[in-house]
Parts: structure tokens; sequence; C-alpha cells
């Protein structure tokens, strides 16, 4: 289970034990360690079963001979609008990318809103019209919902929850645990757009810049690759909140595998480089929206990258990296000048600095 | 402190308290700098910038220099790379 | 991106370093001074690479962390208030003070908010006339005329809501203090290229003469640092005291003349006590007496507090490269990124986080 909030780099990063803390900390929510420690910590152990204990983005439940494939995510993002999409946009293709990296078709979603009492109704027609497109280009629909109005100053305008139902075709199991030595790590996109669109429109930092969030629905080009490559594909993920170096790093300890990465081959647009070097930002920790990841077979990764390529939203797909038996749980990186440094999981969100 | 960016200047434009400000454009996205510390700079030249204000302007030809010395500094490796030992 | 991309790459960086690697004959101990410089020798994965007779010890060029532990609870003393916006560079909200940090302030509902530069903290003052603004002002000689520009334009443009906590401190005296230790090991510098920017490389030249080593004036890319480094080396082995630059595309000896007057128009230099290593003569900036309606120490009366450190923390001694992040006994363990006892381990250009996140253990 994910908290996919977009880039919120101001939360909060308490460098105290969790239990120390009586209350939650905005920092629960980053999707680094503090986010992994509540999660295991709190939900894990009271809810403990199996399906949830494989901790992906989806939960597998065998159902009369069929797997389904079972999600929820909440969008909490501000601004609520954005370059390139907007909180219904974004939850619509979260959720249906959830659903993806398991390997399933999305057959429904829902939609729950919180909305704040004052909200403009402009504001909600238009997030519902972005929905209604994502989730046409998906080829999914939105079968039910809900929705509640709290009080004015208790809710931040609005919030979405969207959970999705998704068919696995038999034989496949897309899992991080499945990631083996000698597999090579596919990023089917350029990294941190979606969250440098997000960091220009921010006081205090915003940039002109013709960057758009890259906010896209990725079960179509997921299914073609599971449709040529079928169980040389081990591993999906969506590099969302922390970024690809985040999102390997979970693969790498659920796995019990070690990652190396090649920083010639990350794909980084050059507006992306500028906005990261005059902010200090790692374009491996930036959140992502319309790219994923794939570990498959080492000798598929022709074919694959060629299946990708084939798609408009993987055009720029390119192998980063493999996996290797060494330093299990761990990720390095060999630099572009030939060097070698561990990428590590990060304690809270990265902010812009100075220094 | 460090964090200085090479970048591009696109515009310069003259300002209230008579000190310039411009835009600058780093790898394509543009901020908006202050220019006060480079008076005599001009639209095309790269400046490097820390926290919104450019410090200096690069000198392309000393940076040039630089990978001159370096070219023949691997030249000499190159040949004592292939001298008997 | 044209001069960045041409510094990191591979042939050029390697044909220094077996440059390097043939000159280094004896074994050298030299220190980097610049928190940036740390950040790049170790995420390219220099330190790695460099032949063993040369060891780099990395000095308190962080001004994040050298900031001594009142000043982090007098900005929090200040960003409490009701009715205060408090502005700030993104590296000094995670820096734990006595009790609590600049991110957690935020998390309770102070008005916490990171700029990119001192001029948008202006800005944020003129548009909000009815709260009081103030700008954490940290930072090496780097940072001046940055700060200094901001106090100018709202004394001139009769901002009278904006104020800074100033924490500036200053490279030279920090290397005097290490060179003219008893413990000191370091035989060469490499001085931080956008220091000298902005104040030129002339106040060097003495201290090596003093105190006979080679200084040189180094840039942050991988190819300047490794550059940096081999011209250190070739001076220490010919025996060659006194101060060259590397960095010669952007440092002239007498840094940005107009910088350094905006400087000395607002500031004045004054004593600092810098975090874990003490008090420093004359290494610190202060408000001029003309600007002290935007000073914020005396603004809101939080210059009576004091705070004690961690008795745990080596800070100063692995800042001044007497230790190494390694060998202090709480490292990993009592001390961790989630858990920081002082200002290394947080701050991402801290000596210990980068050790840390970057793998090395000693």
């Amino acid at each position: 289970m994910s908290d996919k909030r977009g880039p919120d780099f101001l939360a909060s990063s308490c460098p105290i034990p969790i239990f120390d803390y009586p209350t939650i900390q905005l920092a629960h929510g980053g999707g680094g360690r503090l986010t992994k420690m509540l999660i295991e910590t709190i939900f894990v152990p009271q809810f403990a079963n199996a399906a949830l204990d494989e901790l992906h983005d989806g939960a597998l439940l065998d159902v009369a001979g069929s797997r389904l494939a079972f999600s929820t995510d909440s969008y909490v993002v501000r601004p609520i609008f954005f370059p390139g999409g907007d909180i219904g946009s974004l939850s619509v293709n979260g959720t249906v990318n959830d659903l993806a990296m398991c390997g399933a078709r999305p057959l429904g979603l829902s939609a729950g809103f919180i909305l704040e009492e004052g909200l403009p109704m402009e504001d909600l027609w238009r997030i519902v019209g972005s929905m209604k497109t994502a989730s046409a280009a998906a080829g999914v629909s939105i079968v039910t919902g809900d929705t509640k109005v709290v009080d004015r100053g208790k809710g931040d305008s609005v919030f979405i929850n969207t959970a999705g139902l998704g068919l696995v075709p038999p034989g496949i199991t897309i899992s991080p645990k499945r990631a083996k030595p000698g597999d090579v790590v596919i990023l089917s996109g350029s990294m941190a757009v979606h969250g440098i669109a997000i960091m220009s429109v921010r006081e205090g930092l915003e940039f002109g810049t013709e960057l758009v969030s890259d906010t896209a629905p990725l079960a179509g080009i997921v299914a073609a690759l599971i449709a040529g490559l079928g169980p040389r594909v081990h591993v999906l993920r969506d590099p969302t909140r922390g970024g690809v170096a985040s999102t390997l790093n979970e693969i790498a300890a659920s796995a019990g595998v070690g990652i190396v990465l090649d920083e010639r081959s990350l794909p980084v647009r050059e507006e992306v480089q500028g906005a990261c070097e005059i902010l200090g930002l790692d374009p491996l920790y930036v959140a992502n929206e319309g790219i994923f990841l794939a570990l498959v077979d080492r000798e598929a990764a022709d074919e694959a990258l060629s299946i990708l390529r084939a798609d408009p939203l993987g055009r720029d797909a390119v192998i980063v990296g493999e996996v290797v038996a060494d330093h299990p749980g761990t990720v390095w990186l060999k630099s572009r000048i030939g060097g070698t440094r561990v990428v590590d999981l990060l304690t809270g969100e990265q902010l812009p600095r100075i220094c | 402190m460090c964090l200085g960016v090479p970048g591009r200047v696109e515009r310069i434009d003259p300002n209230a308290l008579g000190f310039a400000t411009g835009i600058v454009s780093f790898g394509g996205i543009r901020k908006e700098i202050c220019l006060a510390y480079v008076p005599e700079v001009k639209v095309g030249d790269y400046v490097l910038v820390h926290v919104g204000f450019a410090l200096s302007t690069i000198d392309e030809a000393e940076a040039a220099a630089m990978f001159e010395d370096l070219a023949q500094l691997g030249e000499l490796e190159g040949l004592d790379a292939q001298e008997p030992r | 991106m044209k001069f960045v991309d041409e510094y990191r790459q591979e042939p050029e960086v390697h044909c220094v370093l077996e440059a390097l690697k043939r000159v280094a004959i004896h074994p050298w101990t030299i220190m980097e001074i610049c928190g940036g410089q740390t950040h790049t020798l170790l995420r390219s994965g220099i330190d790695r690479m460099l032949p063993e007779t040369v060891t780099i010890v990395h000095g308190p060029g962080c001004p994040v962390c050298v900031t001594p532990l009142e000043q982090i609870d007098r900005a929090i003393a200040i960003a409490r208030r009701p009715g205060t916006i408090f502005a700030s560079f993104g590296d000094m909200l995670r820096v734990p003070g006595s009790g609590t940090d600049l991110l957690a302030v935020k998390a309770n509902g102070g008005d916490v908010r990171i700029v990119y530069s001192p001029l948008d903290a202006v800005k944020l003052a003129s548009a909000n006339p009815d709260r009081e603004v103030v700008f954490f002002a940290v930072g090496f000689e780097t940072t001046a005329p940055a700060n200094a520009m901001a106090v100018w334009q709202a004394f001139h443009g009769g901002v009278r809501n904006f104020s800074i906590l100033s924490s500036h401190v200053l490279v030279p005296p920090a290397m005097e203090a290490i060179l003219g230790s008893p413990e000191n090991r370091i035989q060469g510098f490499l001085a931080a290229g956008h220091v000298c920017t902005v104040m030129g490389y002339e106040e060097y030249e003495p201290i090596a003469a003093r105190y006979r080593v080679p200084i040189v004036v180094t840039g942050f890319e991988p190819l300047d640092l490794m550059q940096g480094l081999f011209m250190t080396v070739a001076s220490l082995e010919a025996g060659r005291i006194g101060v060259e630059n590397q960095y010669s595309r952007s440092v002239r000896r007498e840094g940005n003349p107009e910088a350094r007057r905006m400087i000395d128009e607002v500031f004045e230099v004054c004593d600092r006590p810098w975090r874990g290593i003490g008090v420093i003569p004359k290494s610190g900036y202060r408000l001029r007496p003309a600007y002290a309606a935007h000073d914020a120490l005396t603004r809101f009366d939080v210059a009576g507090i004091s705070a004690v450190e961690s008795p745990l923390c080596i800070a100063g001694t692995i800042m001044q490269g007497i230790k190494k992040p390694g060998e202090c006994a709480a490292f990993g363990g009592r001390c961790t990124p989630e858990h920081p006892l002082g200002a290394p381990m947080v701050s991402s250009e801290g000596a210990c986080a980068a050790y840390h996140r970057y793998g090395r253990t000693a």
C-alpha cells in the first residue's frame, strides 16, 4: 500500500523514533522510512493476512479460479490543478497504474470524494471532467463512488480516494519478490518530470518551463509487455513518491537482491536537469507519474525494449541497471565518471538546498 | 555554500532600484535572476548563479584553456605510457 | 547543460586521475573546505578512486553544520511566533535544535516557508505588510552578497517588516584555526570555488605563506576536483607553497568587486561561534548599525537564548578533520539520519550524513 500524494517536499521529517511521537506527523505520509515504519508497526500487525503481507501496490485475491488485483489510493496533492494534470487525472491514473503494476487489466474503479464546504462548483466540475477523460484513455469506467462534505477549514478543498479491481492473466505473477540476479532493470521513460512540473508552480521556487506532468495510464503499455514476455516479466513498479531510488530500494529489500544502476543510462531531460541543478535536487529521488520500472529476464531485454518503444508512452525506454546477488537489499550506482556510490533510502522528502 | 549553477542570460531588465535583473536559462528552465553583481553582462553570456544572484560571468576563454591544458596532459600521459620501462 | 556536462566526463577525469597517481609518490593529507565539494567527491565516487597516498579530509565547509545550536533555537523561537512568516533555504529545516527542528514547527502550525532566494523573502514581506517576515541568513561568503542585497533593498524600499537572522561564517579564519591547531595534519587545501568567486583569493596568500601550504581554488564538478587535487599534490611534491586557481573560468584574484562592496556596505566582521568548534575570532558577519532595524536578533529579543550541545556529538573534531565519522561511537547507532545528534548528520552535505548515505563506515 502507498500513500500517493503529489510531491509535498514541505512534509515534515521528524528525527525522533516513531513511538516517541504521540501523534501522526506529516513525515508519516512522506513515502520514505517513516511511512514504512508506520505501515509495518501499526497497520500490518493488526490487519495481518497473506495478501497484505506482499506489500505490493495491489493485493491479489483468488476468486473462482481467476486472480483479481485490488488496489486503493488517496490523493491529497496540492495544488489541485498543475501543469499537465490535476488531482482528478492523478487519482484515476494512479490506481489504474497500481493495478497495472500487478500485471492486471483494470475492470472498474470507485471514486470517493471528501469535499470541503466552499469548494467552487466549477473546480469540482473540472476535476470530474478530468477523471472522465483519464478513465476513457485508460479504458476503464468509474462504476461506483461516494461523496462527503466536511466543514470549511476541515478539508483543504478536496480529497479523492480511488480503488480499483483488475484481472491478472493466468500464469502471470508480478511481484517485487520475483527479482532475481541477472535481471535487467528497465525504465519506461524519462525521470522526474512530474515532480519538477509540480515544483515549477510552487510558491517560493517557481520557474518558467514547458514541462508538464507526465501523468498517464500505463495499463495498455504494460499489457503489451506482458503479452509479449509473459512470465519473463518479474517486477513492475511505478516510481511515484520517493522516486526511482526509493522504489528500487524497496524492490531490493523485498527480494533480498542487490541492484546496480548505471548513471550514464539514466534518462533525464535537459530541463529537468536544469531545475534539479538550481534547486539542488537529485532526480533519482523526485516523484514520477507516467513511467514505470520493469525488471525482466536478461534474455528478454531487447524484446522488452522494442515492445515498450513501440508505444508513445515508452519511446524513451532504456535499460538503466541490473539485478545482482551481491550486497542484497542495497542499491549501488556506477557514476558517470566510473566511480561508485550507494543509492540510499531517504528519511523524508528531498528538500531544495543551496549548499 | 556551494550550489552555483551556470546559466545563459536570455534577457536583461533595468530595475526600479537601479539594479538589473534578467531571465537566465538553465538547460531550458527560466528563472528571474538578479544581475546587480555582473553589471557588464550581455545577453548570451553565461553566468554563475547562486540563490537567485549572478556572481560572475563565465570566462569562456579560461574554460577552453583548461581543456587545452588537459589535452596536453593527456598527450604526456599517453607518451609516458608508451615509454619502455 | 553547457559548462556543467563537460566537467562530468569519464575520459577527462581519468586522464587527470592517472596524472595524479603518477605524481603522488609521498603520502599527503589534503582538506577540502566546502560541503558541495564533499558532495561531489562522494556522489561521483572520486574518493574511492584516489591513490592510497592521497588522504582527503572533509573540513567545516557546511555552514548548516556549523550554525550554533542556539542560533537554531532562536530561529525556532521566532518561527513559533504567531503572525510571523519564517523563510529559509531548505538546508536548515531538518537541522535539530535543542528540542525540535523548523520542519516540526511547521507541522505544528508555524508559517515556515522554503525560498530559493533571499529576495523571495523580501517579496513575501512586501506582499504581507501586516506580518513579520524573517529570513534565516545562513551561509559562507558566497551567500553574503545575496543576503546583503535583500537587506539593502528592504531598507531602501521601505519594507520595514523584513529582517534577517544572520549566521554568516567566513572561510579564511576557519582555515587559520585548523592550520594553527597543534593537532593539525592538513598539508594542503582545496579552497571553496564559489566563496572565492565572491571574495577572490588575495586573503589566502598570507595564509599559504604563514603556514607554508599550497592552496588551490577549486570548482565543484568531478573534473574540477580531480584537477584541484592534482595541482595540490603536484605542488606538495615539488615543495611549492602559495595559492593557485583551478576554477579560473569563474574566479578572479580580486573576486567580485561589486559584491564585496555590497557586503561591506551592509555587514561588518564579528566573532562567531562555530558549532562543535567554539568561537573563532572575526569569523562571521553581522549587520551594521545602520541596518539594525532589519536585524532579527534584536527585533525579536532572542539574543539571550543559549544552548548546550549533546555530549555524544563530536561534530567539531570531525569538521576539523581530526576524526572521521566512522570513528564516532554514536555513528550509525545512536546517531543516524533518522535520529541525528548533530548537524553533520542531518545536512546532506554534512560529513556524517554523506558517509552514512554513500555507504562508508570509516
